[in-house]
């Protein structure tokens, strides 16, 4: 999207962030038009994660702005909430609340921070249960369940707070090979619903199939960034074609 | 060898057999039976004073190690300071000082029960903030992350995600609390508290017959600490059922 376009849901202005002497992000200039579905890559340690993981404030950052609907981050904490109820997340390795049922997770967002009443809540957790097709595992505890089902919920847990962005932080990085699908499938499905999606991936068959924009990183920098048909096809920087080349020939 | 251990053995017996007098609590007696319900109706003040203490001591403790987790500096130092200041007091000189000292700089007198459960509480809530520290800090990084995705402020992190899984794993330290506390409350008899370890000295003073009373006195914080072990046993078994498939 052009770079000033007023509908920019998500907005990084020369974002720096620092781990000690280490610069992870590097003037980090990025933006996301709502209802825009893009596919983050890079090879590890490029800062792919943290860059997600600013946008809902569980990275902080110390240079530059970035803005979330409207609201900059950084700010406050009541700021930080307010971004915070518009934007969901899905981790690499699940963190669903073992101590509670599967229906019990989804509606602890609802009924604390939404203060939905109990009734309403457990409607919401039960729609969105069906909408990843694991309603029958309600009243069961996150152990009982396969990686690829606890996935689900937690991709359920995030939209029970109805999310106007959701954000995926390698999401199938930690299932089994046979599991990787039934997450897939119902990201692909989400991302049918107008949904804005950052999604930081090594799943290019799902990057080609979803992506309106591919961004590649290395070295704490956006290196490249195109729609996935050039992106694959003809990336123009050297550090992407080494890295599409190790990714797609193994 | 063998022949000497024997010897030893029936030597010892013999001697024994000697000095019992277990007419003292017989319960068959009226003078026993007197005895022994004086000595158990020290139980009701020693279970309320610990249970009192330790529940107090648990809430204070948790307040300590909250800001002791914090990412301010300040907070850190303060609850560190507690707990070394309060952990470097012997009980016994806590106790003291609460029931003599206190009343002088506060002008209040207190009760010798709440004196005892000032003392207790105090002493015990630095090794509380110990113990909710460790546990809090064995939860995974993931999980506050989650929390707060789900846009949960800090108090309901702490009270629906954080703390219910960091209770489950420090049960066992927080029994052997309990244990202590119901031990070294035995300590207080020495301001007069009227609990076990109180009415034994007591009887022992007119009855002048210490082996067999204190032997009762073993044997009644023996099957106190027995059943506060299967308790805590139970409740452990109960709250890990949850997280186990």
């Amino acid at each position: 999207m052009p770079p000033d376009a007023p509908d920019a849901i998500i907005r990084f202005d020369s974002v720096s962030k620092y781990f000690g002497e280490f610069q992870v992000l590097k003037s980090i200039d990025f933006k996301a038009a709502s209802g825009e579905r893009i596919v983050v890559c890079g090879p590890s340690g490029s800062g792919k994660s943290t860059l997600i993981r600013c946008i809902n404030g569980l990275e902080s950052y110390q240079s530059g702005v970035i803005t979330v609907d409207g609201v900059q981050i950084g700010q406050s904490v009541a700021a930080l909430r307010k971004v915070r109820d518009q934007v969901g997340m899905v981790f690499q390795q699940f963190n669903l609340f073992p101590h509670l049922t599967v229906l019990e997770n989804l509606m602890l967002g609802p009924t604390r921070a939404r203060r939905l009443d109990p009734a309403q809540a457990r409607a919401i957790a039960m729609k969105y249960l069906e909408r990843v097709r694991i309603p029958e595992q309600a009243g069961k505890y996150p152990r009982q369940l396969s990686g690829g089902q606890q996935q689900r919920v937690a991709i359920a847990r995030s939209l029970c707070m109805e999310p106007r962005i959701m954000l995926f932080d390698e999401p199938t990085s930690a299932l089994d090979p046979e599991m990787i699908n039934e997450v897939l499938d119902v990201m692909v499905e989400l991302a049918g619903t107008g949904m804005t999606m950052i999604v930081v991936t090594h799943e290019m068959g799902f990057a080609r199939k979803v992506a309106d924009r591919m961004v590649f990183m290395d070295h704490g920098e956006i290196v490249e960034t195109a729609p996935p048909e050039e992106f694959f096809t003809a990336p123009k920087s050297a550090r992407c074609k080494d890295f599409l080349q190790k990714i797609l020939n193994h | 060898m063998a022949r000497f251990l024997l010897v030893m053995l029936a030597f010892t017996l013999s001697a024994c057999s000697a000095n019992w007098g277990w007419y003292v609590v017989n319960p068959q007696t009226k003078a026993g039976w007197t005895n022994l319900s004086f000595l158990l109706s020290g139980l009701k003040y020693t279970v309320l004073l610990s249970l009192t203490a330790i529940l107090i001591s648990i809430v204070v403790g948790l307040l300590v190690a909250l800001p002791g987790l914090s990412s301010n500096r300040a907070m850190r130092t303060a609850s560190r300071i507690y707990v070394e200041l309060v952990r470097a007091v012997p009980i016994l000189v806590l106790i003291l000082w609460v029931y003599y000292g206190l009343p002088q700089l506060t002008g209040l007198t207190i009760s010798v029960f709440w004196a005892g459960v000032i003392a207790l509480a105090l002493s015990d809530s630095a090794f509380e903030a110990e113990i909710f520290r460790a546990g809090i800090q064995s939860i995974a990084k993931g999980q506050y992350e989650a929390a707060y995705s789900v846009s949960l402020n800090y108090t309901d992190t702490m009270r629906y995600v954080i703390l219910p899984q960091a209770i489950r794993r420090i049960l066992p330290a927080l029994g052997n609390q309990l244990v202590y506390m119901l031990k070294m409350s035995s300590l207080v008899s020495v301001i007069g508290m009227q609990e076990l370890t109180r009415k034994a000295n007591e009887l022992v003073v007119t009855e002048y017959r210490p082996l067999e009373i204190y032997t009762v006195l073993v044997l009644e914080y023996l099957v106190l600490i027995l059943i506060v072990s299967a308790g805590v046993r139970w409740l452990e078994r109960r709250m890990q059922t949850d997280e186990r498939a």
